[in-house]
């Protein structure tokens, strides 16, 4: 060893500079405890009239919220990792146009009550069912193949959702104004009104879902590091991101055909998550996406309602702020 | 190459063909007869087929060269006015117009339009300039991410105003109220076309990057900046005349390449010539296939549009890296 | 020992590699030279699996790259490429933790941070290990990444350019560092490399390519003769011993 060399060896190591941080784990405890207030605020607070009627009614909601909060959040951290690419959300990949040109057909065909009445689970099952068919549809045709790529299939896939908000569109224009109203309630987003017996299969796909992302959680870390570095390492990298694409679109559609679209509420809650987990890995950034999303569901729904009186337009609220935070995004600093 | 001495002919025979059915086949059938001896037949001749059959024309050639000036400052195949953003960002000028001015001429509506339009343009250049590889898919998804924001500003804002169903007209760009006294402003589109084809050589310098085109002596922000104004002109007098016309500035111009090359001087007349003939079938097919109702020309458009545009996507895939 | 077969790739109807055959002994370091376009990188990627060849099979220590389980094969062989993007934002001694991958699937034990801090010493990163990937200079993220792949502590041990961004000194030091893995621990390094002088200071084994075949083999006295460098890199070279070491000229 030179001088030089030993000099440097005993010179300060690096990084004892830096300010001390919470640690990831600390971080995910004090946001669980805030959603826990926030879930006690929406459904304690604020009761008119009758506890037997409202709390019910409320825990229902909250049921979707978790939901909602679980299928979107998760859904988007795992499709940025999969897509190695944080402005993309899993909608693009046709989604919310095909819901919304499944709804708009039905309103069509049988008129506006077919939406108004409770749908049953197995509409909710055939909804889901049909945007998970296209979706692997698009995967095995375009991504797992030979000359598949990733990008291109996310392409085609929004090629086909704006055809399907063409058709949509149209449809729209030939329907009466009762009909069209009660068809933009549909394509909203409907917190309020899931019924309370789609919860269970819900909450047990969430679960199932949750559990296999939570066992591969190191794997999907992994991944960050790119198709060759992850290969390297004995990822099965194709195979990989297929099973993640099929469940992330498992969770998206599910909840879509729950809840209605919310194309950009994903991508902001994902977004802070990032900023807020203080890590890259999975196992803290999941349940913090989760987490945040409860919190912004919960706390949102609770100043709407009684704060603003505006309960029904939550989700457009959100979609909003999502939507500005996506276009501030693109326009900071540093590549994409 | 040979092919092609006897497709363009052919191509153009086939637009010509076109033209002349678009102005004779409706509800209220012309012919050649009816012109010369029927004052009635003459008036919707003038009144309604002729400025219909030119706006479609116009339209057509707005947006399929709109996207020849996009791909060439961006050096990306798969940009275009509505996978940029700029005809969302026209449709939500449209509204604010709506919102504010309800009685506005459209000579002001087209004006707002065309700002909006610039403005939303110029985000997605701003925006183009952070994406590491230029050639990639990801430009066209973030562009069509950026459109679907605005769109569901421009959405919800509607909801708020009890405008919906209005802007949902606009979303299904349609031809059928197109008359005399209002289309006019669409021949600003050929001043478009004209200026396009005269600076095609700067667009594409520009589009090698900045700093490779100072040094060829290029004032690369003017030309840009005289590209995006070009390209809001063309979408933003679109939208109000017609609406929302989706794909052409993609499709077209990618099949004349394939068939001519990237010789733009070339292709840009073939480019305008084929885009007018697409938009005029999908028209004609509208206007028969359930008459006596319409389907709108774009929506017609929305569909056959994404069938090909898969289909050149798919014969690129072996092109195409992960 | 590492055999290809017949191995040869095309885009289109471009042959970029091939058919090529031959064999790469156990131990020791074996080059891969040749001009840009020649193949190398194409053969170091279809040996490392990382590339599908359009024809031809490859062994590795007896274990066929294209069927056995991907995760089987990163415990025997690693392989880095020349272009390493990240986009997380990870620390060194996180990065060269994912070496570890293989052999502990993310839960790294002591023995599996033994060797992390092991492979960090061998690269002199050791100070350090808690600075962010993208707080490094290009040559110590170079050699970060080769520690990763020396933390995967597999007996074959895959380059592509590894002493890209690395100045004269530190290039010197990862070749002594590279010479030690294949004398102390056994190891079978493949490299590719551009400067030849180097590639003929430290390899046991040279094999040149050019338009995607294979042009010659052999130790590194048999290869650097003047028609041979001249022929394979189409430019004139001449060869001389200098302080004992065969050393090409060709910059005039």
């Amino acid at each position: 060893m030179s001088v030089l060399d030993s000099v440097r060896a005993r010179a300060v190591p690096a990084g004892t500079g830096e300010r001390r941080r919470l640690s990831p784990g600390v971080r995910l405890a004090i946001v669980a405890v805030i959603a826990a207030v926030a879930v006690a605020c929406y459904l304690f607070l604020f009761i008119r009239g009758s506890f037997d009627f409202t709390f019910p009614r409320r825990l229902t909601v909250l049921g979707a919220m978790l939901v909602a909060a679980f299928a979107h959040g998760m859904g988007t951290v795992v499709f940025h990792t999969v897509t190695d690419n944080r402005i993309l959300t899993p909608s693009i990949i046709g989604f919310d146009s095909l819901y919304t040109l499944m709804q708009t057909l039905t309103v069509f065909f049988f008129g506006a009550t077919a939406i108004a009445t409770s749908e049953g689970i197995p509409k909710l099952v055939l909804q889901t069912a049909l945007m998970v068919a296209l979706a692997t549809l698009l995967y095995r045709w375009l991504f797992s193949g030979r000359f598949g790529s990733l990008f291109l299939m996310l392409l085609v896939g929004v090629v086909l959702g704006m055809a399907f908000d063409s058709l949509s569109t149209f449809i729209q224009r030939v329907l009466s104004p009762t009909e069209y109203d009660m068809l933009s309630v549909e394509l909203m987003g409907r917190l309020s009104s899931v019924p309370g017996d789609y919860l269970p299969l819900a909450f047990g796909i969430c679960i199932v879902v949750g559990v296999i992302l939570w066992r591969r959680r190191h794997r999907l870390d992994a991944l960050l590091l790119g198709r060759d570095t992850a290969t390297n390492i004995g990822v099965a990298y194709k195979r990989e991101l297929t099973l993640m694409l099929v469940l992330i679109a498992l969770l998206v559609a599910f909840a879509t055909a729950l809840a209605g679209p919310m194309t950009f509420f994903g991508f902001l809650v994902a977004t802070l998550a990032y900023q807020i987990a203080g890590s890259y890995k999975h196992q803290y950034v999941m349940p913090m996406a989760f987490l945040l999303g409860v919190i912004t569901l919960a706390f949102g729904q609770f100043f709407m309602q009684h704060i603003f009186y505006a309960g029904g337009f939550l989700t457009v609220i959100i979609e909003f702020v999502g939507g500005i935070l996506f276009l501030f995004m693109l326009l900071r600093k540093g590549t994409l | 190459m040979t092919k092609n001495k006897v497709l363009l002919p052919v191509i153009s025979v086939v637009v010509l063909a076109l033209t002349v059915a678009s102005l004779m086949v409706g509800g209220y059938d012309i012919t050649l007869e009816s012109l010369i001896h029927d004052p009635a037949a003459r008036e919707m001749f003038f009144i309604s087929r002729v400025p219909r059959t030119l706006a479609l024309i116009f339209a057509a050639v707005a947006m399929s060269i709109s996207g020849v000036i996009m791909q060439l400052i961006t050096q990306n195949k798969f940009v275009e006015p509505t996978t940029a953003g700029t005809a969302q960002w026209a449709g939500l000028g449209l509204l604010a117009t709506l919102i504010v001015v309800p009685d506005a001429s459209p000579m002001v509506k087209m004006v707002i339009s065309v700002i909006f339009a610039f403005a939303g343009t110029m985000v997605f250049i701003v925006v183009l300039r952070r994406i590491a590889l230029k050639s990639s898919i990801i430009v066209p998804l973030v562009g069509i991410m950026l459109g679907a924001v605005v769109g569901s500003i421009t959405t919800f804002l509607a909801g708020n105003f009890d405008l919906l169903q209005s802007m949902s007209a606009w979303r299904s760009g349609g031809f059928s109220s197109v008359v005399r006294g209002f289309y006019e402003p669409l021949w600003a589109v050929l001043a478009v076309a004209v200026l396009a084809y005269l600076l095609a050589d700067r667009f594409t310098i520009a589009g090698l990057g900045k700093d490779l085109a100072t040094n060829v002596g290029l004032k690369y922000e003017q030309v840009v900046f005289l590209g995006v104004m070009l390209v809001a002109i063309a979408t933003g007098v679109t939208t109000v005349v017609v609406g929302f016309i989706p794909f052409l500035g993609l499709i077209v111009p990618n099949l004349v390449s394939m068939m001519l090359g990237d010789d733009m001087h070339k292709n840009l007349p073939w480019v305008a010539v084929i885009g007018a003939g697409l938009l005029l079938a999908c028209d004609l097919v509208g206007r028969t296939i359930v008459a006596p109702m319409e389907i709108p020309a774009s929506v017609v458009l929305g569909v056959v549009g994404a069938v090909v545009f898969i289909t050149l996507v798919l014969r690129q895939r072996r092109h195409v890296s992960a | 020992m590492i055999e290809f077969h017949d191995v040869s790739m095309s885009y289109q109807d471009k042959r970029v590699l091939g058919p090529v055959s031959g064999t790469i002994r156990e131990g020791g370091i074996t080059s891969l030279i040749g001009p840009n376009g020649a193949g190398k990188s194409t053969l170091m990627t279809i040996i490392g699996r990382l590339l599908q060849p359009t024809s031809g099979t490859v062994t590795v220590g007896g274990l066929d790259v294209r069927s056995t389980k991907t995760q089987e094969l990163a415990k025997h062989l690693s392989i880095l490429r020349q272009e390493n993007h990240i986009t997380a934002r990870l620390t060194v001694r996180e990065l060269v933790g994912f070496g570890r991958f293989p052999h502990c699937q993310g839960r790294l034990t002591a023995e599996d941070v033994r060797h992390v801090d092991e492979a960090m010493e061998f690269l002199n990163l050791t100070d350090l290990a808690d600075r962010f990937l993208d707080q490094l200079s290009g040559g110590q993220r170079q050699r970060t990444f080769v520690a990763m792949v020396l933390a995967q502590d597999t007996k074959y041990v895959l380059l592509d350019e590894p002493l890209n961004n690395l100045d004269m000194k530190h290039a010197v030091l990862m070749m002594r560092q590279l010479r030690r893995a294949a004398d102390e621990l056994g190891k079978t390094i493949v490299l590719v490399i551009h400067d030849v002088n180097i590639a003929a200071a430290y390899s046991d084994h040279i094999i040149a390519l050019r338009d995607g075949l294979i042009v010659t083999s052999g130790t590194s006295d048999e290869i650097m003769r003047d028609e041979i460098l001249t022929d394979v890199f189409d430019t004139p070279v001449t060869v001389h011993a200098i302080n004992g070491q065969p050393t090409a000229v060709y910059a005039r």
